[in-house]
């Protein structure tokens, strides 16, 4: 049904041209499920882009052909690519709700399409539109005709923006990282949902992803790119159990996996022995009937109902939850960036729910307490070179200055491992790891002895994440920290944490050692939570 | 619907305030400012017991919360006072001159913006093109020429030279009696009357003054409006829109204009207040009877009454602007007013 051969794709830049995709050639089959698998950079939906011909301004396609259903994709007039587009090949987009027109009703943005392709008259297109919202599975389709996207949550949006895909019975469904953004078990319900739909259609999909667990469930084949060009492709199992590009094998090492330790992550040859890091009995932190309200327009908010636990020190400890059940309120109150409405915060015995947000910054315990941010990239200053970044803390909270000052930088560079000559580099010229490393290098900066970490690998492709996560396991171990792991992702909270702490509305619904809750799980949520999360095939 | 009515109601309670405190500054600054009105009132034979007269007689003499709270009375009931140069009540003269600025202003955005906004959507639809070029030359003559000068540019061009334009002396050449009055805007009034000659004639005593504004605000809106439609256009909706195979057309006006409408109405209110205070020099070049000219004669004079009641109109037509813009925003912008936001 489509075959790609030899495609390359530039785009003109103010370095000259750039290659985004080098030779790729596929084919697909009606009715196949295609996943292409790489991480950022790889080219995977800057090919997809250039199928649909809607590559941004300066990007063209350089050589090749696509031809779909006997229509040449590269060739065909601009008319007719639109034609195309919506009504044989579809697209579903990240992050749904910047997807969708912000101030157009979604029954509406959904019209446009049936109208534009003429499946819909004025006279029908409303019901029309109602019964492509029913299609995706939207309860009470009639009323969500007339939302807006921002009155809906990000799991609607992206049925919306299939139910726009859809709308036009395309025969071809592509998928653009469609869940990236999503909570677990959202992605899981939207996963499932299109996937029955393309196969009782009988459509093709080729979906486009860098999570290799995800594509091994939903795909009947992957592809695999790296830097342009396709590496390896093959069944998913095979892919999974045998690989044979040197680039395949370090992507499913990198996978977090049930049963994988952390140095399991990285390639063969940089598996040291992981160092062992000692759980002592004395806590560090107590967190006691923990409750905050915020005031809302329509009343109280409760963002957290009351939690307890208790973080030992060299204790690894993991919140897992997902979006608005208060794990971030409650790591942003133990950072005490926020005021708890009550209950207590003992670190090592003194309450610090007793001292003012505000005032907290010149607290003598606040160097005690640091923090890593999800985002490496905004929690940078990007007019700030990484020397400066991790000078800051230094600056501010010890008496270190001069050449004492550089030197403590220098060492911390060489502790997260970022090369000394990239310390006067400027954010916009650091990679994604090497920004995640000076977010860690700034935090540990004053000598913490508990760190929390607020999703620090979820913006980072896996063979990142598997290096970042064992640089924060190796300095547990050597500076003998404790850490809170904020995360959404059981599979990588797993690899790193001792104890885990499963948040729901608020409040705490299973706690216990990592191994029980994750391989035995008492509570239905925290099973539906495993459940969701994409599990590569054994190898 | 009800939700919209008690944010505009919201945003009429907040302005009291602000009226309010403008009224104080207003009575602060006029007397702050250096010049005695009974000097100027009382004229150049006066004598040190006709200025003490002339004093008393407006109240100068009592101390300041004592005249504070005499002319917060007067406002109560209406009355702005007596303007010293004109010899008139203050109310009188803005409800004359108040309608002839507004009128240039609002045909002079007009103008501006039936040039610069297709011209910013050209511009912005294609980066880099001749259009483009031309939206950059516009903007950047429209803010480096000042406004008397393009007004005398243009009088000596399409007065002078071509002899197409009336002389420039006012609303009305003098052949025309004014119409009568229901809104103070003479295009409305002359056009309600039924009058096609003194609309005519009012139209081409408007065009010259109102062109030189819209060339002056044309740099602000023709810019912004490049800027919002090119990051609309490069918003992840416009790829879904073109992934659904929707038409040049339908994505362009349907989808990104739109979304570009919010700050193009922002700027639009930032360029009408301050284009409203700033057309002192257009209305000078073009002897144009508006609010303008008539507020930088009331403070060379210190005609403290005139003063205040310009001040005190203008927050008041502020106020109304914001307000208008508001519920523009509000027709745009779904998200408008609610937690959102």
């Amino acid at each position: 049904m489509l075959s790609i051969k030899d495609l390359q794709v530039a785009f003109k830049t103010r370095k000259g041209e750039v290659n985004a995709v080098r030779g790729v050639s596929f084919e697909l089959a009606r009715g196949e499920r295609l996943g292409i698998v790489g991480e950022s950079g790889s080219g995977k939906s800057v090919t997809s882009y250039a199928l649909m011909r809607i590559l941004d301004a300066g990007g063209r396609i350089k050589a090749g052909d696509a031809v779909y259903s006997g229509i040449d994709l590269r060739n065909a007039s601009e008319s007719a690519m639109k034609d195309l587009r919506g009504r044989e090949i579809s697209m579903i987009f990240q992050n749904p709700r910047a997807a969708l027109n912000p101030i157009r009703k979604v029954g509406h943005q959904i019209e446009d399409v049936l109208r534009r392709h003429a499946r819909a008259s004025r006279q029908d297109a409303r019901d029309k539109a109602i019964a492509a919202l029913e299609a995706v599975r939207i309860n009470d389709a009639a009323a969500r005709y007339e939302a807006y996207p921002f009155e809906l949550s990000g799991g609607m949006c992206q049925r919306v923006v299939c139910a726009i895909a859809l709308a036009c019975d395309p025969k071809l469904l592509i998928m653009d990282e469609p869940t990236t953004g999503l909570d677990i078990t959202t992605q899981k319900a939207v996963m499932d949902l299109v996937d029955d739909l393309v196969k009782a259609r009988g459509m093709s999909s080729i979906l486009i992803t860098h999570d290799l667990g995800l594509a091994s469930e939903y795909c009947d084949r992957i592809v695999v790119m790296k830097d342009g060009q396709i590496v390896e492709q093959g069944d998913p199992k095979a892919l999974f159990t045998r690989p044979q590009h040197p680039y395949t094998r370090k992507l499913v090492d990198a996978t977090p996996r049930r049963g994988a330790t952390i140095r399991a992550l990285l390639p063969a040859e940089e598996r040291r022995p992981e160092l062992p890091h000692a759980v002592k009995d004395t806590p560090i932190l107590e967190v006691k009937d923990l409750v905050k309200t915020y005031q809302g327009k329509s009343g109280p908010v409760h963002a957290v109902k009351g939690v307890s636990f208790t973080i030992h020190e060299g204790q690894s400890v993991g919140l897992v939850g997902e979006s608005g059940c208060g794990k971030s309120t409650t790591s942003s109150m133990l950072v005490r960036l926020l005021d708890p409405s009550s209950g207590q915060i003992l670190y090592r015995g003194t309450d610090l729910a007793t001292i003012p947000s505000d005032g907290f910054a010149r607290h003598p315990l606040r160097p005690k307490i640091q923090m890593v941010f999800q985002d490496a990239t905004d929690s940078l200053n990007p007019r700030h070179s990484a020397r400066q970044s991790i000078a800051e803390p230094l600056l501010r909270m010890t008496p270190l200055r001069g050449a004492l000052l550089a030197a403590r930088v220098e060492e911390l560079a060489r502790l997260t491992g970022l090369p000394a000559h990239l310390l006067d580099r400027f954010p916009h010229q650091l990679s994604g790891g090497q920004k995640a490393r000076v977010g860690i290098a700034r935090a540990i900066a004053p000598d913490p002895d508990f760190l929390i970490l607020d999703e620090p690998t979820a913006a980072l492709d896996v063979s990142i994440q598997a290096v970042v996560l064992n640089l924060l396991a190796d300095l547990r171990a050597t500076l003998g920290m404790s850490y809170l792991f904020v995360s959404h992702d059981l599979n990588v909270v797993r690899l790193l944490c001792d104890h885990v702490i499963v948040m729901k509305s608020g409040e705490i619904i299973e706690a216990g050692p990592a191994e029980d809750v994750m391989d035995a799980p008492s509570h239905p949520y925290t099973r539906a939570l495993l459940a969701a999360a994409p599990q590569a095939p054994a190898a | 619907m009800g939700a919209r009515g008690r944010a505009t109601l919201v945003r009429v309670l907040q302005a009291i305030p602000v009226i309010f405190g403008v009224i104080v500054i207003s009575f602060i600054l006029t007397r702050a400012l250096p010049g005695d009105p009974a000097v100027q009132f009382a004229g150049a034979m006066a004598t040190d017991e006709s200025i003490q007269q002339v004093r008393e007689t407006l109240g100068l003499d009592k101390p300041l919360p004592q005249q504070f709270v005499l002319y917060l009375s007067q406002l109560a009931q209406g009355d702005l006072g007596q303007s010293l140069s004109t010899g008139r009540p203050v109310l009188t003269d803005l409800a004359s001159r108040l309608p002839a600025s507004l009128e240039l202003t609002l045909v002079a955005l007009l103008l501006s913006c039936l040039v610069s906004v297709p011209l910013g959507v050209l511009a912005a639809t294609r980066p880099g093109s001749w259009v483009d070029q031309l939206c950059r030359l516009l903007v950047t003559a429209g803010v480096s020429l000042p406004t008397f000068f393009t007004g005398v540019v243009l009088i000596y061009i399409f007065y002078y030279l071509l002899g197409i334009a009336p002389s420039p002396l006012g609303r009305l050449d003098f052949v025309y009696l004014d119409p009568p009055r229901v809104t103070g805007f003479f295009l409305i009034d002359s056009a309600l009357a039924g009058d096609g000659e003194t609309w005519f004639a009012a139209l081409r005593q408007l065009i010259l003054p109102a062109c030189t504004l819209a060339l002056f605000t044309l740099a602000p809106i023709a810019r912004m409006t490049r800027a919002a439609m090119l990051s609309a256009l490069s918003a992840d909706y416009i790829r879904t829109a073109r992934a659904a195979g929707l038409t040049r057309g339908k994505i362009l006006y349907g989808y990104a204009f739109r979304n570009a409408l919010l700050p193009v109405v922002t700027t639009l209110g930032m360029v009408f207040s301050f284009v409203l205070g700033a057309n002192v020099l257009v209305e000078k070049v073009f002897a144009w009877p508006g609010i303008g000219s008539y507020a930088v004669e009331a403070l060379v004079a210190s005609d403290y009454a005139a003063v205040q009641g310009f001040v005190l109109s203008m927050a008041l037509l502020f106020v109304l602007l914001n307000l208008v813009i508001d519920l523009a925003y509000s027709v745009i912008d779904p998200r408008f007013g609610t937690a959102a936001k």
